[in-house]
């Protein structure tokens, strides 16, 4: 759809790359390749498969949300400080709070940068340390461990259902819903545009700031919801918690063929940039590469990426010109 | 102007062309340009849009190479491989609308890319300072060398371009219309400088479409039309009316298709719209079937004041009315669903999402029409498309294929052809053959003819005479952000055109 055989190559090869570093792991250790480490490794993902689909919505428009992280660790301390309070809250409470939570924490975002107009990467950065310092305010620096949750509260990303957690199928359900409405949904479409061209779209009549604060604002529920899962998962909650991981978040969305000026990039794309980073994530321990590595790893994956795109976009781009500067030219 | 210009006949010409050629593929954009500059000498050139001003002016400056014919300074011929190279020789352009670097201070934008350097092989501040100071001094300026550049009005910044010039030292200075964009009083404060710099000796060619200005301040004159120079002389010479006559004297007429004028109902009525910089009481009424020519020069105000009718600028007045109803049109949103269209002026960096396919291109501007719910209809969206590309004849392997794959004629059909897929009834066209071949304008001007046909009313922004004149049923002429001429087809002459838009008329509001 939107961008044509470039991209769907570009999501063929990292499929390959993902095959191949699978291949080549399971060759030193075959236990990485077992069923059952296989979908360690998706529910391992799960989180960040959803906050990267938040993510590239947002890229889309040529913004960026940098607070998805500190959104998430907020969002985790509030609604573990309420269950701890409310033991008796039911779950489905529980995953709405955190996502009204999210969602008003991405509003916040949205507010920023569509009605202030403060650019989006100075707009995030500053509700990054203010949902951050929050955290210190609201819990006073103490953690939340699992004696402060419920048995309920606990067990939910992990209880099963067909076979699968609910964690997984969150992020298959996140998945599906978002590849309907990029792909299927006028509002979808304008997301595309705004980002691919703002000046057209504005003549078309497609009022950007009104996609800004949709796009901050399903950043941000996704986040407030992987707060929760996150919080549950992990069974404690503190002001550090996530920390830095919005870098890993965006280098998904690049990897995946997410453009950062905006416009360009697919759900099939970006899961595969998180499925990447999932893979490399659990993958080196298993064969004995220090976890330092994989940070060096996957700034090597991203600038080789960067590279790659740049490489394919050229040829159009400059047919494109030299046409432009014909026609300014004059008659031809 | 009271400064007795140094002329010395025996001197050899500061700058002198003869016979000029430039090609382009498939056009010659230039032939048999021949004048010279002299010490102390303001020559205006003149010609209309398309004329061939700005391609002379890049080839002096050394942008564009010649084909034939030769440029000689001070006597010796010489051949500008660079922009650099005609700088070295004394040649500065300053331009219509300055590009230069607003965080920096006034000196560094003078002396970047010749900055002076110490012995130690830094920057020298000092001298770059108080030079500048110096040739701000010279030039009357209310600003000093470390003033930033951005707290400066278009006017102080023309002033630093002209200090720029002086910086090093040009013998020749180009101004390419460089009161486009002033209030009055800058512009007497221009031409007083412009003086000065003929009293020191410089030869300046000055570029402007106001005659007052040309008469106030020109010595000598080189008209050019369509690529030739069809006259130059001394100014005292001649009258305006001459030089309109000789600007814009071809024949008009029957290279436009001919149409039934059969002008219907009213269906836009503009009263009274401005804006507090740009425009004020643009007051129209435009009838189905009709087309509304709109002239003026760049900076008359015709397209924002046709962007605030669009909702893409707020007016601060004025009525809007359509089919007698008054509608308020707060955004483009509002103006489409009115049943406005407007094809911008630049289609591809305005109008083209590059990497959205052919189809998602035309229906970007009616994608509610396109969908169900909030569901976009791929086949309907493939139809209209398919329609578009059938009805502009768009060059494309196929429907899916991205815009930015595309040349960049076939993204032009495509944007126009997302503006018609809207079904508009009021069509907005800003200059709609600007930079496309003859054969292409002819199809767009059959376009027009045949939507008009079916009643859909247009309103031509157009920089182009002979279009204007070609396609308007009447014409509005704007200049300064007000309507100063109105005309119906058969009352409209060029001449009458030119001297409305040129401001020289007091004339007067019909």
């Amino acid at each position: 759809m939107n961008g044509s055989s470039i991209l769907k190559r570009r999501e063929a090869s990292l499929a390959l790359i993902i095959v191949m570093v699978m291949a080549a792991v399971g060759v030193r250790a075959p236990i990485f390749l077992a069923p059952a480490t296989q979908l360690n490794v998706l529910i391992d993902t799960s989180i960040l498969f959803m906050l990267v689909l938040g993510q590239t919505v947002v890229l889309l428009t040529r913004g960026i949300d940098l607070s998805v992280a500190a959104n998430l660790a907020l969002t985790g301390m509030i609604v573990g400080l309420v269950a701890r309070a409310a033991p008796g809250l039911p779950i489905a409470a529980v995953i709405g709070l955190a996502i009204a939570v999210g969602l008003v924490l991405g509003l916040i975002n949205g507010f920023l940068v569509a009605v202030v107009g403060i650019p989006p990467i100075v707009a995030t950065l500053g509700t990054l340390a203010i949902y951050r310092g929050t955290i210190f305010i609201l819990d006073g620096g103490a953690w939340l461990t699992q004696a402060d949750m419920s048995k309920a509260f606990l067990h939910f990303p992990n209880a099963t259902l067909l076979g699968l957690p609910h964690m997984v199928w969150l992020a298959i359900v996140v998945s599906i819903a978002m590849w309907v409405f990029l792909n299927f949904t006028r509002r979808g479409r304008m997301l595309y545009a705004v980002g691919g061209n703002p000046v057209a779209a504005r003549y078309c009549g497609i009022d950007l700031a009104r996609q800004q604060l949709l796009v901050y604002a399903i950043s941000g529920m996704i986040a407030g919801l992987c707060g929760y899962l996150w919080v549950s998962r992990y069974g404690i909650a503190y002001v550090e918690l996530a920390s830095g991981y919005e870098m890993t978040v965006i280098a998904a969305c690049v990897i995946g063929g997410v453009s950062f000026s905006g416009g360009i990039g697919t759900v099939p794309g970006a899961l595969l940039g998180g499925l990447f980073l999932g893979i490399i994530a659990n993958a080196l321990p298993v064969i004995g590469v220090s976890p330092f590595w994989q940070m060096a790893i996957s700034g090597f994956v991203i600038l080789t990426a960067v590279i790659v795109n740049a490489r394919t976009d050229k040829p159009a781009s400059k047919i494109i010109l030299s046409e432009a500067k014909r026609a300014a030219v004059g008659p031809r | 102007m009271t400064i007795e210009p140094m002329v010395d006949s025996n001197e050899p010409p500061v700058l002198a062309l003869s016979g000029v050629c430039k090609r382009f593929p498939g056009m010659t954009v230039l032939q048999g340009v021949g004048f010279t500059l002299r010490r102390g000498e303001v020559t205006a050139l003149i010609g209309e849009n398309g004329a061939g001003k700005s391609t002379l002016v890049k080839i002096l400056t050394g942008i564009y190479g010649l084909d034939e014919g030769e440029i000689c300074v001070g006597g010796q011929s010489v051949h500008f491989a660079s922009a650099r190279a005609a700088w070295a020789a004394g040649i500065t352009a300053i331009h219509q609308e300055p590009v230069m670097f607003d965080e920096l201070s006034v000196a560094e934008n003078v002396f970047m890319g010749h900055m002076s350097v110490t012995g130690a092989g830094l920057v020298d501040w000092r001298g770059m300072q108080d030079r500048t100071n110096e040739i701000l001094h010279l030039l009357e300026a209310g600003f000093s060398a470390t003033t930033p550049l951005k707290l400066l009005g278009v006017a102080e910044k023309h002033l630093v371009e002209i200090a720029r010039a002086l910086s090093h030292d040009s013998r020749v200075v180009i101004m390419d219309e460089p009161t486009a964009a002033l209030s009055t009083r800058e512009v007497d404060d221009l031409i007083r400088i412009v003086g000065r710099l003929k009293a020191q000796g410089r030869a300046i060619l000055f570029i402007s479409h106001k005659f007052e200005e040309i008469f106030r301040i020109a010595d000598r004159w080189v008209c050019l039309r369509d690529g030739r120079q069809v006259g130059s002389g001394a100014i005292a010479d001649v009258t305006s009316a001459d030089l309109v006559k000789l600007m814009v004297g071809r024949s008009i007429g029957n290279v436009f298709p001919t149409r039934e004028t059969a002008v219907g109902e009213p269906t836009l009525q503009v009263d009274g719209l401005s804006n507090a910089t740009e425009f004020a009481d643009l007051s129209f009424v435009l009838h189905k079937g009709e087309i509304l020519g709109l002239y003026g020069l760049v900076g008359s105000g015709r397209s924002e004041a046709l962007q605030a009718l669009f909702g893409l600028s707020r007016p601060t007045r004025g009525v809007i009315r359509i089919d007698g109803k008054v509608v308020a049109i707060h955004s483009p949103a509002d103006a489409i669903a009115a049943g406005l269209a407007y094809v911008p002026e630049d289609r591809q960096t305005q109008g083209a999402v590059l990497a959205f396919s052919i189809v998602e291109n035309v229906t970007l501007a009616s994608l509610r029409r396109h969908s169900s719910g909030a569901f976009l209809m791929r086949d309907r969206e493939t139809a209209t498309a398919r329609s578009v590309a059938e009805r502009f004849a768009v060059k494309a392997r196929n429907l899916d294929q991205a815009l930015g794959d595309l040349s960049g004629g076939n993204q032009q059909k495509v944007v126009i052809g997302k503006w018609i897929a809207t079904n508009p009834r009021i069509l907005i066209l800003d200059e709609p053959t600007k930079g496309i071949d003859i054969g292409s304008k002819a199809a767009v001007h059959a376009f027009m003819a045949e939507l008009t046909a079916a009643g859909v009313a247009i309103i031509l922004i157009s920089s182009e005479l002979p279009e204007v004149m070609g396609m308007s049923d009447s014409i509005l002429v704007m200049h300064e952000g007000r309507v100063v001429r109105r005309l119906t087809r058969a009352e409209a002459t060029p001449e009458l055109i030119v001297t409305a838009a040129a401001g020289t008329l007091e004339s007067n509001v019909a």
